[in-house]
């Protein structure tokens, strides 16, 4: 009890140093969440994506629809792929009449050429996987051409592994940030007690009794720069969702690591910073 | 109780501070320790309550040794030790009572029992009334009351005092001695180091006196030498 007011009281006296731990903790998980929720967003779209993932190998004209068949077979054994399904010229045109409604005037009189639908199993349906099935499939000799979202699929990937990387490698650095100034401001607080703390030696007080105000200090920093930067997060989260993009947020339970994890750079910060100048008082 | 055997320290930067004193100090004793400036009174203090350590020689106080103590061990020892200054160390920022009352606080006393022993030692210091007030508002031989009351509060069985006058007047010091004598006759060891000779002429107190880090005199020795002749 005594050890919380004292916390609030060195708040007190270092307002600015005080704010400024708690901001910059705020702004590393900030950085983590916002790159956080790009990554998570992104591969909730590459999930559903992932789902529709096909291949579609199409057929040289005048293959006979057994070699067609056969080859389907073979190819659903592929212990990647989950189905196998052929589509001739009919049902390609009829296909592509449903699918562009208005535009079917297009499609009088034209030949789509027949192919072969492939399903990749979940789990195998990352580009590499995808890609390594489609070069198989184009060993069969009538196979002329095949499509599949290689490039677009590859670049959201892409794009899931920069933003993670960049929410990364700026919470990482915003982290350390942070811990050098709440190591600062426990030092201030350590200076600015430097006699009472004597006092409390000379009477018998223990080392981690003396600590502790200190430690619950950067604990208690590191907290409400959590709660900043869940706020700030969220925020982001409902301009993104008004005006760009709808999306999905954090669940309760990465939010309170996110927490954990700004108590953690609270506690790590006035941790070293009140053992080094403990000894120098 | 506190015991020196062959305690030598030396610092890097200014040489030998004590050199090679073996010392007894038993239960309740009363004991003046003098010398020149520099002889290394406050260094042999500061082995007692474990502040520093010897360079050689061991320390022993109740049961600590200078040797294996942890710094909770440390702690523990403190806390049965009281220690006054010239200089007071008091808490500009507290009342004479929250001054005492720290000593027991940080040392996890149990809240209801603060407030009662606060109130008797700052009666047997001769503070009863004045409780409320700020150092600033307390005179230097107050003051030192009010550090000698936080040194007793937790029962100290030695009291170890670093010219607790240097910084008071003729009458101040004459009643913050008569407050410790009052306190040794209640059973308290006292270790007292001071230049006030004068003082320490008119009691027939144990004298050590010391010199260039080394026990040039101990009374005490003297009256076991006279009688072992
Ligand atoms: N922390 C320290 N670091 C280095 N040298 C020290 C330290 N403390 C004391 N000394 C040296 O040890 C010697 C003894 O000092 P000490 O303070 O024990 O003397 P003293 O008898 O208390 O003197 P005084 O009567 O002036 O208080 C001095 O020469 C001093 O320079
Ligand atoms: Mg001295």
């Amino acid at each position: 009890m005594r050890s919380l007011r004292d916390a609030f009281v060195t708040f007190r006296r270092t307002p600015l140093l005080s704010a400024l731990s708690v901001t910059t903790i705020a702004f590393s998980l900030f950085a983590f969440g916002l790159f956080g929720l790009v990554a998570l967003n992104i591969r909730e779209a590459l999930d559903r994506l992932e789902d529709r993932v096909e291949l579609r190998a199409f057929v040289a004209e005048g293959t006979p629809t057994e070699s067609i068949a056969i080859a389907a077979a073979d190819i659903a054994t592929f212990p990647e792929v989950l189905s196998a399904r052929t589509v001739t010229q009919d049902q390609a045109l009829a296909r592509a009449r449903r699918e562009l409604g208005e535009f079917r005037d297009v499609f009088e009189g034209a030949v789509l050429p027949a192919s072969i639908d492939i399903r990749l199993k979940p789990g195998f349906r990352d580009p590499a996987t995808v890609k390594s099935v489609a070069a198989r499939v184009n060993t069969f000799a009538f196979v002329d051409d095949i499509r599949y979202g290689e490039e677009w699929i590859q670049k959201l990937y892409r794009l899931r592994t920069i933003a993670g990387i960049a929410g990364l490698v700026l919470g990482l650095a915003f982290a350390s940030v942070s811990v050098i100034i709440i190591g600062a401001t426990i030092r201030m607080a350590v200076l600015s007690r430097a006699r009472e703390i004597s006092i409390m030696r000379l009477v018998g007080a223990t080392d981690s009794y003396i600590r502790r105000p200190f430690l619950l200090e950067g604990f208690a920093k590191g907290v409400m720069g959590g709660l900043l930067a869940l706020l700030l997060t969220w925020l982001a989260r409902l301009l993104i969702d008004r005006y760009i993009i709808e999306t999905v947020f954090f669940d309760e339970r990465i939010a309170s690591l996110g927490l954990l994890f700004g108590a953690m750079i609270g506690l790590i910060g006035s941790a070293v910073s009140v053992g080094r100048h403990l000894r120098t008082v | 109780m506190i015991r020196f055997f062959n305690v030598t320290k030396s610092y890097a930067r200014t040489g030998t501070a004590v050199h090679d004193v073996s010392l007894h100090v038993g239960k309740g004793e009363f004991v003046f320790l003098t010398g020149p400036s520099g002889a290394g009174k406050t260094t042999l203090l500061k082995m007692v309550y474990m502040e520093e350590r010897p360079t050689s020689g061991e320390v022993q106080v109740s049961g600590t040794s200078s040797l294996d103590a942890t710094a909770r061990d440390v702690a523990r020892l403190r806390r049965k030790l009281g220690i006054v200054f010239q200089d007071f160390r008091l808490l500009e920022n507290r009342t004479a009572e929250q001054n005492v009352a720290f000593a027991l606080e940080v040392t996890g006393a149990a809240r209801a029992t603060i407030g009662p022993k606060v109130a008797r030692v700052l009666t047997q210091v001769g503070l009863a009334s004045k409780g409320t007030a700020y150092p600033k508002e307390l005179s230097g031989g107050e003051q030192q009351r009010v550090a000698i009351a936080r040194a007793l509060v937790n029962d100290p069985f030695v009291l170890l005092a670093d010219e607790p006058t240097g910084n008071l007047d003729d009458r101040a010091t004459r009643g913050i001695f008569q407050l410790l004598r009052e306190i040794n006759a209640a059973g308290t060891a006292i270790m007292m180091a001071t230049h006030n000779l004068e003082l320490i002429r008119r009691q027939e107190l144990r004298t050590i006196e010391m010199n260039r880090g080394g026990i040039v005199f101990d009374s005490a020795a003297q009256r076991r030498v006279v009688r072992e002749v």
